[in-house]
């Protein structure tokens, strides 16, 4: 089949639990397709993720990462993602100036309301992932499995 | 300078106003000075040194002095002064148990940039103006002090201690021309291509000795992450590309918005990878996003790490460049 | 290792249609943790449920995973049918393979291949988990309420009626609050003090609440359910359980010039005081900075004139400690100051007043007794002009004191003001310049029409921009009419400024106190805008009246009973259970650096300075943090806070989040 033949990109997506993650069961909930490679890990709030997941996916072999939480103003522990969004913005940085493609890496804000907006995000970061390639430059080749 | 240090050390010891002295004594060779505990006025003529070699920050080691009894006297250079104050708001040393007497700085000698200028076999050196006169193994060399300084005080951000009980000699001012941030420009203007194949090259010389997290004063967490086996990221040796990536990024970023830029990493880092352009890139990036903030400016100011505003800009910004 | 069961749901066919659930559960049967695999058509029913408990027992199962529909849906169930099978709880991971896998892919081995990495993550993650227990932490059946207006004392009445004793601490001599010094109420116009006075009778009578006026909260420590608050009580110089409020010394005392705040400074009154005449309590008070006797030491009239013998010129504050369960905060507002506001004339002319000033006016028990004149010459307006949104609605403040948001009761009173006059008045010529006019609200919008149609009042769309005090005494008001399209000119005898309200000044120290949190306007902030409304983020405070954002008396009185219905909720509970994912710390990592505790939007993070000493290194006190989980909320922010990996969080710890990746990007 020619669809096998093409890249897909490993994508983690980390969701809080009160807003995004609640958004990718509504996508469910409305079939609203997204691709497969996408999976999932729950987190209370988008505060608990730390910059070391992040990386830790990548070394592990992922091709993106992205951080979805409750838009700002609507953090279930009313602050968690304003301090999330400060370190995501300075890794993120970070990683770009070490040469390590903006691209790979993405926070967005998707309310238990936005099914729509999940699924059409993750259709369009794993496009964008796919066009990328694989991530070579943060894989740590030792944890390949063969 | 180092006569009158030695001496106001002597007299505060004898009177009883501090307990010891921290402050450098002269290692294998003059040029690298290390610093050392003194607790008499005898060990101090013996062998407390002071001089244009001395670049060490000595604020770290007090974590552990100001819990012992009675008080340390510690001489602290401007850049010193901000990793003391730092360390103040995160309530690491002891106010109470440190006696500080600021020295003013014109800027220290790197003893590899003296070398590379032309003046092997170093026996001393001392600056006289603009220029250096080294007293070396085969005679005496005059160089341009600009060409001799370390990395960080060619682009000195303060001449200004910021924290002290007292001060000996003039207390310098902040330099807002300083240029520190425009090798990370550079950095920056390149594309990212070319800064991967940079930083590949730099970071992949790391031999995973540990000298930047213990010269560090803001690496000095009770047990790091790297060497706890719980976080799942413990390591000893760099065997793989990605974890000088790993290591180096987390560092930076653990330091972030807490990181004084004083430069020791990578003053202390012997395959002269320059730590100091990871740290300054947070730096920067904080300045242009949230607003000019200088850590240890004060004692008790907020690490823009753990605060935020409402209107923040988006992490979008990184790869739409602007647009919030 | 532990042993694993893995449970995979068809949902009926929700799941089992896209998904090889057989594949699934074999797959899954095969890692090297997992002894039992099963799959089931309906995994939350009672059958279905049977299954886990069985193999928990047959198999020695120690941990659990059940791949079915999202745990937003059933993981509760399932922690339900685990601990009754004797595991902990917690020793349960749910993989979401219907909401995040069967329903949005088509290709059957697709959704197989991904509800496998799924399966896999929950089983690396479990591997992990802890038995948690939720800790349990006792209800001290006492409320405090801060704050004495008609939100605290609906408050206060409310939790009081229920059975429980409570609190009320309020700063003035007097409970009463602003409904005191209104005169009528909109949309009904029934006198104010007809309907609080009872009330705050009813609060003074009531054997479960206690009345600490003049009195300040100094210090908040504890936690919900666990509150420990110390009150500040000012010297009033007149023991309170003597003094019968006779008023002898307020006519005796010499000092006759003292501004009276009860009539906002427009008379004067004694040094010794009682606020007004059904003050509760009704007790004298000795105003420090101006009596005589306390501030040069001579006169001692009023002590003379006690009969009850009531005066103590010796009188100290005291400080009051007190354990609550829960505390209400009702610190109501202010106008604000609109001295900034000169284009008015507020500051140049007597005649230009506040609309609560006008309410003073209209009061029987005001500066005029209740008659309409003019402060300055004592004659009969018979032009008045109101002007809406003096300080409200601004953006981009120019003035530094306007407010963004809207005060929302300015519109109602204002009508309310204007009828009162035509009523009484009918000579009177009424204007009203406003913005807009918002008037949503049970017979809010037919009493507005009403000042229009059946009172007559003139009202403008437009802003007024100048009030320039004229020779002949008048007021000059030069305003543009926006519909009319035209500037134009009144000629008025009095000008009423609708002056925006503001959160009192002691709100914001109180939420520092309180560990809540405010808005950028001082007002606090709500656990949720729409479905927690009357709670504040940190557990065991509630929100009663202004205090949480502008609102009218009947909005205050439902509201105050909302909060105090919270809070009747959590003192019928004996003991509180929390949810144990929580941060906890590793001290022995720990740098105490506070990174943590600033991060923390519930002040559930303290630290202590804590002996390490060991022999080898003789004395080691290091400051290290301790989390206090009844009142954490397990969001974590802490975590990530910390550089030494000190602080990690229940149930989503570090390294099982690590667990999960792995399994993610093997």
């Amino acid at each position: 089949m020619q669809v096998n033949q093409e890249f897909k990109p490993k994508v983690v997506a980390f969701c809080c639990n009160w807003c995004s993650y609640a958004g990718a069961d509504l996508a469910g909930t409305n079939r609203s397709n997204y691709p497969a490679e996408v999976k999932i890990i729950r987190v209370p709030c988008s505060c608990r993720v730390n910059p070391l997941f992040i990386l830790r996916a990548f070394q592990r072999g992922a091709d993106g990462v992205i951080l979805c939480g409750c838009h700002p103003g609507d953090c279930h522990y009313t602050t968690g993602n304003y301090y999330a969004r400060r370190r995501m913005t300075l890794l993120f940085s970070m990683l770009d100036y070490l040469g390590i493609e903006k691209e790979r890496t993405r926070v967005e804000w998707v309310s238990a309301a936005e099914g729509a907006k999940f699924a059409a995000t993750m259709n369009e970061f794993v496009e964008t992932v796919a066009a990328l390639g694989e991530n070579k430059r943060l894989e740590d080749l030792r944890c390949k499995t063969q | 300078m180092q006569n009158t240090m030695m001496k106001r050390a002597s007299e505060l010891l004898a009177d009883g106003t501090v307990s010891r002295v921290l402050g450098w004594k002269n290692g294998e060779f003059v040029y690298d000075p290390t610093p050392a505990v003194f607790k008499s006025v005898e060990a101090l003529e013996e062998s407390f040194v002071y001089h244009d070699f001395c670049g060490s920050n000595l604020s770290k080691y007090l974590i552990q002095l100001s819990k012992l009894e009675g008080k340390t006297l510690v001489f602290l250079k401007p850049c010193d002064s901000y990793s003391m104050n730092q360390l103040l708001t995160e309530h690491r040393v002891h106010r109470e148990n440190v006696y500080i007497v600021g020295i003013p700085c014109d800027g220290k000698l790197d003893p590899d940039a003296v070398r590379a200028s032309g003046a092997d076999g170093i026996l001393g050196a001392s600056v006289e103006g603009d220029s250096v006169k080294v007293d070396t193994m085969y005679g005496e060399v005059t160089l341009d002090q600009a060409d001799c300084l370390l990395e960080r005080c060619k682009t000195c951000k303060s001449h200004k201690v910021v924290v002290f009980d007292e001060m000996l000699g003039e207390n310098g001012d902040v330099n807002p021309e300083s240029a520190r941030f425009d090798e990370v420009e550079k950095l920056e203007a390149m594309t990212p291509d070319e800064r991967f194949t940079f930083w590949r090259g730099e970071l992949s010389r790391c031999i995973r000795c540990n000298a930047c997290r213990n010269i560090c004063p803001a690496c000095s967490c009770e047990q790091c992450v790297f060497d706890s086996p719980t976080s799942g990221v413990s390591q000893k040796a760099a065997a793989a590309s990605f974890e000088e990536n790993m290591f180096h990024i987390i560092r930076a970023f653990h330091v972030a918005g807490r990181c004084t830029d004083c430069g020791e990493c990578s003053r202390v880092c012997p395959q002269h990878i320059p730590l100091h352009l990871l740290n300054r890139k947070f730096i920067k990036d904080i300045n242009t996003y949230y607003g000019e903030y200088q850590a240890g400016v004060e004692e008790g100011s907020r690490a823009p790490l753990v605060n935020f505003t409402k209107d923040d800009c988006e992490p979008n910004i990184i790869y739409k460049g602007g647009s919030k | 290792m532990r042993r694993i069961g893995v449970f995979v749901c068809h949902c009926g066919t929700n799941i089992a249609a896209t998904v090889d659930v057989k594949t699934v559960a074999e797959t899954l049967g095969k890692e090297p943790a997992v002894v039992f695999s099963t799959d089931y058509p309906y995994m939350c029913s009672e059958a279905g449920q049977n299954i886990i408990k069985d193999a928990i027992k047959e198999h020695k199962l120690e941990g659990v995973v059940v791949c079915s529909c999202s745990p937003r849906m059933h993981e509760a169930t399932f922690r339900k049918t685990v601990a009754a099978a004797g595991l902990n709880p917690y020793m349960l991971e749910v993989a979401n393979i219907r909401e995040q896998c069967s329903w949005i892919h088509k290709d059957i081995a697709e959704a197989t291949a991904k509800a496998i990495v799924l399966g896999r993550a929950a089983i690396a993650k479990v591997q992990l988990n802890a038995p948690l227990t939720a800790g349990e932490s006792p209800v001290t059946k006492r409320a405090l309420v801060i704050g004495g207006g008609i939100a605290g004392i609906q408050t206060a009445l409310d939790i009081a009626e229920a059975g429980y004793p409570v609190d009320i601490v309020e700063k003035e001599p007097t409970i009463g609050g602003k409904m005191t010094q209104i005169d009528k109420t909109f949309p009904t116009l029934d006198c104010s003090s007809c309907i609080l006075t009872p009330k705050m009778v009813e609060c003074a009578q009531n054997e479960n609440i206690t009345i600490y006026s003049y009195s300040e909260v100094e210090e908040v420590t504890g936690f919900v359910g666990n509150f420990s608050v110390k009150i500040r009580r000012k010297a009033r110089y007149v023991d309170e359980d003597k003094c019968t409020g006779c008023g002898a010394c307020t006519e005796k005392c010499p000092v006759k010039n003292v501004p009276d705040a009860y009539n906002l400074g427009l008379s004067n009154r004694h040094a010794a005081y009682i606020p007004f005449a059904q003050a509760i309590p009704n007790v004298a008070v000795l105003d420090a900075e101006h009596c005589i006797k306390l501030t040069k030491g001579k006169c001692g009239l009023c002590s003379k004139v006690c009969s009850a013998g009531a005066i103590d010129y010796e009188q100290k504050e005291t400080i009051v400690e007190q354990q609550y369960g829960a505390i209400v905060a009702a610190t109501g507002y202010n106008p604000i100051n609109i001295d900034g506001y000169d284009e008015f004339a507020y500051s140049q002319s007597k005649d230009v007043l506040t609309s609560l000033e006008f309410e003073r006016i209209l009061k029987a028990d005001g500066p005029t007794e209740g008659h309409l004149q003019r402060l300055s010459d004592g004659k009969q307006p018979k032009t008045i002009v109101f002007v809406q949104c003096v300080g409200s609605r601004e953006s981009g403040s120019t003035h530094g004191c306007g407010k963004e948001y809207c005060s929302k009761i300015c519109c109602m009173y204002t009508a309310k003001h204007a009828i009162l006059c035509r009523e009484k008045y009918p000579d009177t010529d009424v204007y009203v310049f406003y913005i807009d006019v918002r008037t949503p609200g049970k017979n809010y919008d037919e009493f507005y029409r009403r000042a229009v149609e059946q009172y007559g009042v003139h009202y403008i769309k437009g802003m007024v921009g100048k009030v320039a005090p004229q020779a002949d005494s008048t007021l000059d008001v030069q305003a543009s009419d926006l519909i009319a399209n035209e500037q134009l000119h009144v000629k008025a005898d009095m000008v009423v400024l609708a002056a925006a309200i503001e959160a009192d000044k002691t709100a914001r120290p109180l939420a520092t106190m309180l560990t809540a949190s405010m808005d950028t306007n001082d007002f606090f902030t709500e656990a949720h805008a729409k479905l927690r409304p009357v709670e504040s983020p940190t557990a065991g405070v509630f929100l009663s009246g202004v205090c949480q954002g502008p609102k009218d008396i009947p909005e205050t009185v439902a509201q105050a009973g909302a909060a105090a219905s919270k809070v009747i909720g959590l003192l019928a509970k004996d003991k509180l259970t929390g949810n144990p994912c929580v941060a906890h710390s590793n001290e022995l990592k720990c740098n105490g650096c506070s990174s943590c505790a600033n991060v923390c939007p519930y002040g559930a993070i303290t630290y202590e300075e804590k002996d390490f000493s060991r022999r080898r290194d003789g004395s080691m006190i290091r400051r290290v943090t301790s989390v206090n989980e009844a009142v954490c909320q397990g969001c974590g922010a802490c975590t990530v806070a910390c550089p030494s990996g000190a602080m990690d969080l229940k149930g989503f710890a570090t390294s099982q989040i690590m667990a999960e990746v792995d399994a993610i990007c093997k």
